[in-house]
């Protein structure tokens, strides 16, 4: 079994080799570590795109609107991805994100998974028939593990998440009721002596 | 009283990263500190007459064991070779995640001797290799089976019975990717199962030269003294694989290094030195002569330094016996000042080690402080202005903003990885092939090109435009915003210049590791030892943390 840290340098230097710049070759890197850390098939998509990268010219999206429509062939992953990761901030108030064809769409998900962690919320990417919920980068949940090679995706969406609550008040509130069961009422004395600064301390 | 940490720029600078010397805070003495009260144990120790064979050696504390697992092989004098290139050792090492089963033993033996060819797994944490100093084996090994101990002068002069001649862990080969074991309390520091290897080694070839010596002639041999095992160490030959290291790892750089300055700081502040601490560092400063006095080594350049070295710590002896006043306030902070004022970098640094000694309480919170969680910090900020960057740039970067790199000697070298063996080189790019290939490792030409760059960007435009448009510089525009918040994070130096000198990115790193007598081949690689003076395993429990200048060589 390769280790993470082989996977990693094999895909920066390859990434290198392949034409791309040191930094971008270090995202890529990362990238394809953490895509085999969550279990995505990040090493053979990775080779896969390499194979063919140089025939087919993919397109690049410097600057990423609301919809973003090819001129021609498909979007690459790596380039999209990137400006993504590095426009996240600015591209929050759309709301949602399409990508009309992106070639070997998995490598462009890593990318969406550290944006979510940068901007500090949950983003929805589905690839076609695929989902993606990207959690701060911590776990992807998902339909779709160990696709093999995915050659295009050719309805990309990615969805910001509001940062709200999963569930309902009144589910809230039942819980809250059964966590009172932990507290012991307190008399007067106590009272004037441990007061603090609040009711709870919400630890 | 506040003193300021020392300047990055005057720290970081190569000939004076390259004149650092061990200290309290070095890797093998915390290691030997965070062991000290683990079981220590010989689980097997299977070697024929010659001394070829498997042996394991465990430290246990709870439920946690490591185990060394030694295989010793015959080798033809021919195939023997120190240097990394080689493909065949003496013996080969790893250290196992547990207590190995026999199936473990059985798939290690055909795997580890092989090294970077071979594969290992997530149970094993480092691994290693190493050669036999022939000469001083066979001596030692002659004079025990014959009842007597070997000459202790060419024991000395040498300093070790075998040297390793790499040590790799973190993932490298399939060993286990640091993530899986980097909350184990015992190994907050940095380097400490590699320590371990190299200690338990350590133990290993006195084992084997007792055991190769015993059955040479049952009935006369003796073993080896245990004060002259004390006084061996392990060597190590290191060559320019070690030098990427502590570019590719800035922030792990910076928090070895300001581990260093917060002690000397703290040091410096100290209003009242105690009198025991006057006695202690006077004691361990004087006893650390004669790590200086054998200190052997052919290469001219480290001569001139120990040369400067031993007459620039004679004066401040002199100075502190004679003229010095420890009773006065903020004594350290006034020796630092004079030693600046009076010393080479050499052994300004020297001092800066040995004011560590008596402060147990300053340097052991600071030896848990200096891992890094590299990758919260890989992202850049790119919503940050090109403003903030180019500020940034010229407050950090000022001394290398002042190279000229269309100058040839400036840029005349090139890093690369070697295709026969994936190490780290350098060549000269005019008259040698492959400078496309060129690791990212000139940083300081890239962050001045990256200063250049950004005057044609408006102030108010974010990075995010910026890295649009030059992807090339994508490398240096995530360093500058890491040095941002790690000063001591940069070399601040030409490493690809005419006149930089490799082998102080390696002393930096040795002396961390807590190396003695770097002994320079050439200006690419050098020789060291390590554990020189150490307790043995048995001696661990009540051990002096100040063995180091107890060396009886």
């Amino acid at each position: 079994m390769k280790s993470l840290s082989e996977i990693e340098t094999v895909s920066k230097r390859a990434s290198r080799a392949a034409g791309f710049s040191w930094g971008i070759a270090e995202e890529i890197g990362k990238n394809i570590r953490l895509m085999e850390m969550f279990g995505i098939n990040g090493i053979r998509n990775l080779n896969y795109y390499f194979k063919i990268k140089n025939k087919k010219n993919f397109e690049q999206v410097n600057s990423i609107s609301s919809e973003n429509k090819i001129k021609k062939l498909e979007f690459c992953p790596i380039a999209s991805g990137l400006s993504f990761l590095d426009q996240v901030r600015s591209l929050e108030s759309f709301g949602e994100i399409k990508f009309e064809k992106i070639a070997y769409p998995l490598l462009f998900v890593p990318f969406i998974s550290r944006a979510s962690e940068v901007i500090g919320k949950k983003l929805q990417l589905t690839i076609d028939n695929k989902f993606f919920l990207l959690n701060y980068n911590n776990s992807i949940y998902s339909n779709s593990f160990n696709d093999g090679i995915v050659e295009i995706g050719n309805n990309v969406l990615v969805k910001f998440c509001k940062n709200t609550d999963s569930f309902e008040e009144k589910e809230w509130d039942e819980l809250y009721k059964l966590s009172e069961n932990t507290f012991v009422e307190e008399n007067e004395s106590s009272k004037q002596v441990g007061a603090g600064a609040g009711l709870t301390d919400n630890d | 009283m506040n003193v300021e940490l020392r300047d990055p720029n005057v720290v970081m600078k190569l000939s004076r990263l390259g004149s650092f010397h061990q200290s309290k805070l070095s890797f093998l003495r915390s290691f030997l500190k965070e062991f000290k009260d683990w079981e220590y144990s010989r689980d097997l120790f299977e070697l024929d007459k010659s001394g070829y064979g498997v042996a394991v050696y465990s430290f246990k504390k709870n439920d946690r064991v490591y185990s060394l697992i030694c295989f010793a092989n015959k080798l033809d004098e021919k195939e023997r070779s120190d240097r990394v290139i080689a493909t065949k050792w003496d013996a080969a090492f790893t250290l196992h995640d547990g207590v190995p089963t026999k199936k473990d033993i059985d798939r290690l033996k055909k795997e580890v001797p092989k090294q970077e060819v071979g594969r290992l797994s997530y149970k094993e944490l480092t691994l290693s290799r190493a050669n036999k100093s022939v000469r001083v084996f066979n001596h030692v090994v002659d004079c025990l089976s014959e009842g007597i101990q070997p000459d202790v002068k060419l024991l000395s002069k040498v300093g070790y019975l075998y040297r390793t001649t790499a040590v790799y862990g973190s993932g490298k080969f399939g060993l286990a990717d640091r993530f899986r074991i980097k909350n184990r309390k015992e190994i907050y520091g940095p380097f400490r199962l590699e320590m371990m290897l190299v200690y338990l080694v350590r133990q290993f070839t006195f084992d084997q030269v007792n055991h190769v010596a015993k059955n040479k002639n049952p009935k006369k041999a003796v073993s080896l003294d245990l004060n002259i095992c004390t006084n061996l160490g392990i060597g190590n030959s290191t060559g320019l694989g070690m030098a990427p290291f502590i570019v590719n790892h800035p922030t792990l750089l910076h928090n070895w290094i300001f581990a260093r300055e917060t002690a000397l700081k703290k040091i410096r502040e100290i209003k009242e030195v105690k009198v025991k601490d006057i006695k202690l560092f006077k004691d361990c400063l004087k006893k650390s002569l004669k790590n200086i006095t054998s200190w052997n080594t052919e290469s001219e350049y480290q001569q001139k330094k120990i040369k400067s070295l031993l007459q620039d710590l004679n004066i401040f002896i002199n100075f502190l016996e004679k003229d010095f006043n420890f009773s006065q306030e903020f004594a350290f902070n006034k020796i630092y000042f004079w030693v600046e004022k009076n010393c080479d970098e050499e052994c300004i640094e020297y001092i800066v080690s040995m004011m560590m000694e008596p402060y147990d309480e300053i340097t052991s919170s600071l030896v848990t402080q200096m891992s890094s969680e590299e990758e919260k910090y890989f992202n850049i900020p790119t919503e940050r202005t090109i403003e903030e960057l180019r500020e940034i740039i010229e407050k950090r970067y000022s001394r290398v903003l002042k190279i000229d790199f269309s100058k040839k000697e400036n840029n005349k070298n090139f890093w690369f990885i070697s295709k026969n063996k994936e190490e780290p080189r350098l060549a000269d790019r005019f008259e040698e092939n492959g400078s496309d290939l060129e690791q990212p490792l000139a940083i300081a030409r890239d962050i001045k090109k990256l200063h250049e760059s950004l005057t044609i960007f408006k102030n108010s435009s974010t990075i995010d435009k910026f890295l649009a448009k030059n992807p090339d510089l994508r490398h240096v525009v995530r360093r500058a915003f890491i040095i941002e918040k790690f000063p001591y994070s940069e070399i601040q130096d030409n490493t690809i210049g005419k006149s930089a000198i490799p082998i102080d990115m390696l002393r930096l790193k040795l002396s961390f590791f807590g190396a003695l007598k770097f002994d320079p081949r050439s200006d690419k690689w050098l020789r060291i030892c390590m554990f020189q003076g150490a307790p043995l395993p048995e001696q661990l429990k009540n051990y002096n943390d100040h063995w180091i200048y107890n060396s009886l060589n």
